[in-house]
């Protein structure tokens, strides 16, 4: 987990839109800590999980969970979601342990990664909670959702960036029993809800076949209270468009047929998600952060090395993966926008800019 | 896959308690008397003892109740003459005031809570991860029973404090006055979707899952946990082919340990072949499976270990380690 030494202060950005006229862009700075997610020139599934304990100061993997500038925009645009579809967060009734257990993991993670921001104070189960950048400040009961606004999972989940999904275990298996979901890559919180581990998974292709699945399930069951994990996960999308859901599927699934090697720069991003799982101690549950970041080509080709390497890895992409991941109607055009940045040279391991 | 390595708490001995003849409930606090981590009923920590003749590692299960911040986890040990090196040393070294490191704790035992009712069936010093789970599944206002077996009364661990807080869901039985456990009795009237779980000698976890199953219980509603003991054996030899080295394994030590000991860190985490966290993958050798977890094909086909506590028949072995 993070520290107050290794977590820059981020600075936050005012309110920028995920739709209609898009807004958001990446300063300088967010580009330069991008999680970029390739480290060779080709790219596999593998059962990629490393401890999350941190990383570099200023880097989204130094704290628990990650602030950045685009922390107020991610939380409206959360909002917006929620108004329009109040089911992208739903929990199962069993799970009010692990609801707590996710409040008090996220305020203590945020309070201490970013003092400046978040502040906890407990007194007994008295617990005042005050989020600056929202200007939120809440005394409530823990253990008591009566004291709060929403329920424990929504009502904390709603002030942090990224998605989140609550997972049981029991019979020796994950069951996906919760979520907030409102920035997904095209999967359903409604249509996955009480499914297990292989099930929710059903649809990702070859990774069954490769026994990635039945080796990270046994990893997750064992996993330890304290001992988080990470990994990456990578798409595109076409416009930095958060909410990518089957249920606004008619709002951007024509999207993708308006590329064009004109507006490619502009319209296609890259979409990684930081995905780390956390047991939780009095319900044994599994909390799975998913946080997303976007960054147009355009942006991304400012790194001459991950011009370069993300050139190689989407033209050497097998075609299943490129379906299943959404954009093999416009592959041509990204490879196409790409090759004038790569000239073939050796490149350093790992996905650092240099 | 880079996998990390047990989180260690430094703790202090703060109570030793002699319980029965034969079992001792030890407490562990923090140094600082900063909280531990919360924990769910039928977690395990696993307890390190060093300063003997050689470093255990043994699981034990939290037998506290799992509430908020707990300033103190418990465990209980019993001790005799099947005993493994661990329990004698706790017995005979482990005095109020020492200094020892314990894990996180973990949960390969948890409650099925969706299930309307649970059937907790403990045998001897099986007892200890229910005395957690029956505080859990109170607070959660869910329905049980408990059966507990044992051999006399000198024997009957925590037999009052039981009676006293959930005396009118809970059976005693004495074996030593012919009273045993009837697994069929006691599952066939369940009404449909409970679970039952059980913990204690092998012999009483075999019968009740062979009667759940005779009265058509689904199999995934019946839980047991059981650590194995690493047990002693002729030693042995394992080649780590990736790692190109050779280990010895001794005759009172485990492949684990002797891998350790010669600075290798490999995967683990249960240490008493339940998780199966430690599996390798045997590329040469004939293995002497004692876990839980392979099932029964796939020990017969010899081309993976539990390290933590198989050991082998032949002289060597090959692992892809």
């Amino acid at each position: 987990m993070g520290n107050e030494a290794s977590v820059a202060v981020p600075e936050v950005k005012p309110v920028e839109t995920f739709r209609d006229d898009f807004t958001f862009a990446n300063s300088p700075k967010a580009i330069r800590r991008f999680p970029f997610p390739f480290t060779e020139d080709s790219y596999m599934y593998s059962v990629n999980i490393e401890p999350h304990n941190g990383g570099p100061a200023g880097s989204p993997y130094a704290p628990a969970f990650d602030i950045d500038e685009h922390y107020l925009s991610e939380v409206e645009e959360r909002r917006k979601v929620l108004a329009e579809d109040p089911s992208r967060c739903t929990v199962l009734e069993h799970m009010m342990p692990a609801q707590w257990d996710t409040l008090e993991l996220l305020m203590e993670s945020l309070s201490t990664d970013y003092p400046d921001y978040f502040v906890l104070t407990r007194d007994g189960d008295q617990w005042t909670w005050e989020n600056r950048l929202l200007g939120i400040k809440d005394t409530f009961t823990f253990g008591d959702p009566d004291t709060l606004p929403y329920e424990p999972f929504e009502y904390i989940t709603r002030q942090v960036q990224g998605d989140f999904t609550l997972h049981d275990q029991r019979d020796n298996m994950l069951y996906m029993d919760g979520g907030m979901l409102t920035c997904q890559a095209d999967w359903s919180l409604q249509f996955d809800l009480g499914m297990n581990f292989y099930e929710w998974h059903g649809p990702v292709p070859r990774a069954h076949e490769m026994g990635v699945f039945e080796r990270a399930l046994k990893y997750l069951l064992n996993l330890r209270v304290g001992e988080p994990v990470r990994r990456l996960n990578w798409t595109m999308t076409v416009h930095p468009r958060m909410d990518t859901s089957p249920e606004n599927y008619h709002k951007w699934g024509i999207d993708r047929a308006t590329v064009t090697p004109e507006n490619v720069g502009d319209y296609a991003h890259l979409r990684v998600e930081l995905q780390s799982l956390y047991r939780l101690p009095r319900s044994n549950a599994v909390l799975f952060s998913i946080r997303c970041y976007l960054i147009s080509l355009n942006e991304l080709v400012t790194i001459p090395k991950w011009a370069k390497r993300m050139h190689r890895v989407i033209k050497t992409l097998p075609e299943d993966l490129a379906d299943y991941k959404g954009f093999i109607g416009y592959r041509p055009m990204v490879v196409d926008y790409l090759a004038p940045f790569d000239d073939g040279a050796e490149l350093t391991p790992g996905a650092a800019p240099e | 896959m880079i996998l990390s390595q047990q989180a260690k708490i430094p703790v202090r001995v703060t109570g030793v308690e002699r319980v029965t003849p034969s079992i001792k409930t030890f407490t562990f606090e923090r140094e600082d008397s900063a909280p531990l981590p919360s924990f769910s009923g039928g977690s395990h920590i696993v307890v390190e003892m060093r300063g003997g003749e050689r470093t255990y590692r043994n699981p034990y299960s939290l037998m506290s109740p799992p509430e908020d911040y707990p300033s103190a986890y418990q465990i209980s040990v019993r001790c005799d003459d099947q005993g493994r090196g661990g329990a004698q040393y706790m017995h005979e070294r482990v005095r109020e005031g020492d200094e020892m490191t314990i894990s996180g704790p973990a949960n390969l035992f948890p409650l099925t809570v969706t299930a309307p009712r649970h059937v907790l069936i403990a045998g001897g010093i099986g007892i200890t991860p229910f005395l957690a789970q029956l505080h859990e599944l109170r607070q959660r206002g869910l329905a049980y029973e408990l059966h507990y077996q044992y051999r006399d009364a000198e024997g009957a661990a925590f037999r009052d404090r039981l009676a006293a807080r959930f005396g009118d869901q809970t059976r005693f039985y004495e074996s030593g006055r012919d009273q045993y456990v009837d697994p069929t009795a006691i599952l066939a009237d369940q009404p449909l979707g409970t679970h039952a779980y059980v913990c204690g000698p092998a012999g009483l976890t075999q019968a009740v899952h062979e009667a759940a199953a005779e009265l058509g219980w689904p199999a995934r509603n019946v839980h047991s946990e059981e650590f194995a003991a690493p047990p002693p054996g002729k030693p042995f030899k394992v080649v780590l082919e990736r790692s190109q080295r050779e280990v010895e394994v001794p005759a009172n030590a485990s492949a684990l340990e002797a891998i350790e000991e010669a600075g290798i860190q490999p995967s683990c985490s249960c240490r008493g072949g339940s998780c199966g966290q430690c599996e390798q993958t045997v590329l040469e050798g004939d293995i002497d499976h004692n876990d839980h977890f392979l099932s029964d094909e796939a020990k017969a086909r010899n081309s993976s270990m539990m390290i933590c506590v198989s050991r082998a028949r032949s002289d060597r072995v090959v692992l892809d380690l």
